[in-house]
């Protein structure tokens, strides 16, 4: 593939904010494709695994049998995204809640970390963020937390000193919404990692 | 006490504050929503996959048929049900009654649901959803009830239909309603909104919004009379961003194929070969209601203002 060429970021479109995605991914130049079935993996250089409700996604990935084609997404080195509940389904296992999860990131999510509906915010994330992120707004919505991160996994940002952006290898997860409101910095950092 | 204080101190909402409770509406966005009247029935929703539950005490359907007054649902039932499921818990209140709204809030319900289905407090005002820190869902019929909501602080837009009829026709009319009302405004000059806004009722602002963007400000989703999956996936066709089912899930003779087959349709209403296998094996659907037999007074979509 040569660099010029527009680069194709599949959105998992079993539930959730798939629509507020496919605005960012068109915000810093790449092209939006729903992604339901494990043909739809091949044609994407990267992929996002939405917010939503984790429990829905989880109950439609193995109904679809999703589960092992995005695990070996993972592997093939291509990018992966995921927001909030994609942040959970990325992660090594899932407390509070438990679902089946991808083990993409060696991290354990909690669920609902900070509350219900009521205990939802924004911050900015904090000074010592790496490059870049420092004082990047984060909205969370029904938010869960990264607990016991591997050394394998970095962290980019951090909010009140909890980990919120992190990546390991080509996969970040976010506890926060980049997909809400105008800022691309998550989204471009998903689409620079693409080889 | 003085109506600034009746959202537990949260004050007037700040575009922070509203983005906040509009971005659970758009996490909920391709989701179902199911009402349920125990802890039981919110597990077999979850575990079909619906992305939130509506707690209430007696299904639309129920409701209908019992008559009186109904109520917001009994404190100890909500908070059974936000304890039995990790999906977000909505409960319902009754159309302008501020503390009924205050109680679910401290119950840290994540939406509450301002609702023609129970029946109204004030027959003349809603709640100012702006002084809450919960979100707010409110039905509408047409473009100016639902930018009357927002207007008021509504972070979620769902057409009324006609609840525990099991009759799709009245959602039908009411989503095909909003989005020609909306397409309508687009095709308005700029000078022409005021007078627009004036005959709709509805604040000039939103309608510049509606005529700038072409959508709602906040996410639309379809409610009253869903039964079946088709019926979902025609929601879903007509511009609905996601669907509530009241009365047709645990009114039907199968309640968790059912629930299932309603969350796969949901997910692949752009697919009429996944519709049809979701359509299979389910038994009997809710009986539903001939519109023409229901008496103007007897239909919950009248109510609201």
């Amino acid at each position: 593939m040569t660099p010029s060429e527009v680069k194709r970021v599949g959105i998992l479109a079993i539930q959730g904010d798939v629509e507020a995605h496919a605005a960012a991914i068109e915000r810093v130049g790449a092209v939006p494709v729903p992604v339901l079935r494990e043909k739809h993996l091949d044609e994407v250089d990267a992929l996002v695994l939405p917010g939503g409700e984790s429990t829905t996604i989880a109950k439609g990935l193995e109904r679809l049998g999703l589960y092992e084609p995005l695990r070996a997404f993972g592997d093939s080195g291509r990018p992966l995204l995921g927001t909030c509940a994609g942040a959970i389904l990325l992660s090594r296992v899932a407390e509070n809640h438990p679902v089946e999860t991808l083990g993409l990131i060696d991290a354990v999510a909690v669920r609902n970390a900070y509350g219900t509906q009521v205990d939802s915010f924004a911050a900015p994330a904090d000074a010592d963020s790496a490059n870049g992120f420092a004082g990047l707004r984060c909205v969370f919505i029904r938010a869960p937390q990264l607990r016991d991160l591997s050394p394998e996994v970095e962290v980019l940002a951090r909010v009140d000193g909890a980990p919120v952006l992190v990546r390991q290898g080509r996969v970040l997860a976010c506890t926060f919404h980049p997909e809400l409101g105008d800022d691309s910095r998550v989204h471009a950092l998903l689409l620079g990692s693409v080889a | 006490m003085t109506q600034k204080k009746s959202g537990n101190g949260a004050g007037r909402t700040t575009a922070e504050a509203f983005e906040i409770k509009v971005g659970l509406a758009e996490m909920l966005k391709g989701g179902v929503i199911m009402d349920v009247t125990t802890p039981e029935q919110a597990k077999i929703a979850e575990d079909a996959g619906a992305a939130a539950v509506m707690a209430l005490e007696r299904v639309p359907s129920d409701i209908r048929r019992d008559g009186g007054v109904a109520r917001m649902s009994a404190v100890s039932m909500i908070e059974a049900i936000q304890k039995s499921v990790s999906i977000p818990v909505m409960a319902k209140i009754r159309i302008g009654h501020i503390v009924e709204a205050q109680l679910l809030e401290v119950l840290g319900v994540d939406f509450i649901d301002e609702s023609e289905v129970l029946t109204p407090a004030d027959d003349q005002h809603h709640v100012d959803k702006h002084a809450f820190k919960s979100p707010f869902v409110c039905g509408c019929r047409d473009l100016g009830e639902a930018l009357r909501r927002i207007g008021e602080g509504a972070a979620m837009i769902r057409t009324k239909g006609e609840a525990g009829s099991g009759n799709i026709v009245e959602a039908v009319r009411h989503l095909r309603q909003v989005n020609g009302d909306i397409r309508a405004i687009q095709a308005l000059l700029p000078e022409e909104l005021m007078a627009r806004a004036k005959q709709l009722g509805a604040p000039v602002d939103l309608v510049r919004f509606v005529h700038e963007n072409g959508r709602l400000p906040v996410p639309n989703f379809a409610a009253g009379g869903v039964a079946t999956p088709a019926d979902a996936a025609l929601c879903r066709t007509l511009g609905a961003e996601a669907v509530f089912v009241g009365s047709g899930i645990f009114k039907s003779d199968d309640p968790e194929s059912r629930a299932r087959a309603i969350v796969r349709a949901n997910t692949h209403w752009e697919d009429p070969a996944e519709v049809l296998a979701a359509s299979r094996g389910l038994g009997a659907a809710m009986p539903g209601i001939e519109m023409e037999t229901l008496a103007e007074s007897e239909r919950l979509s009248n109510r609201g203002w």
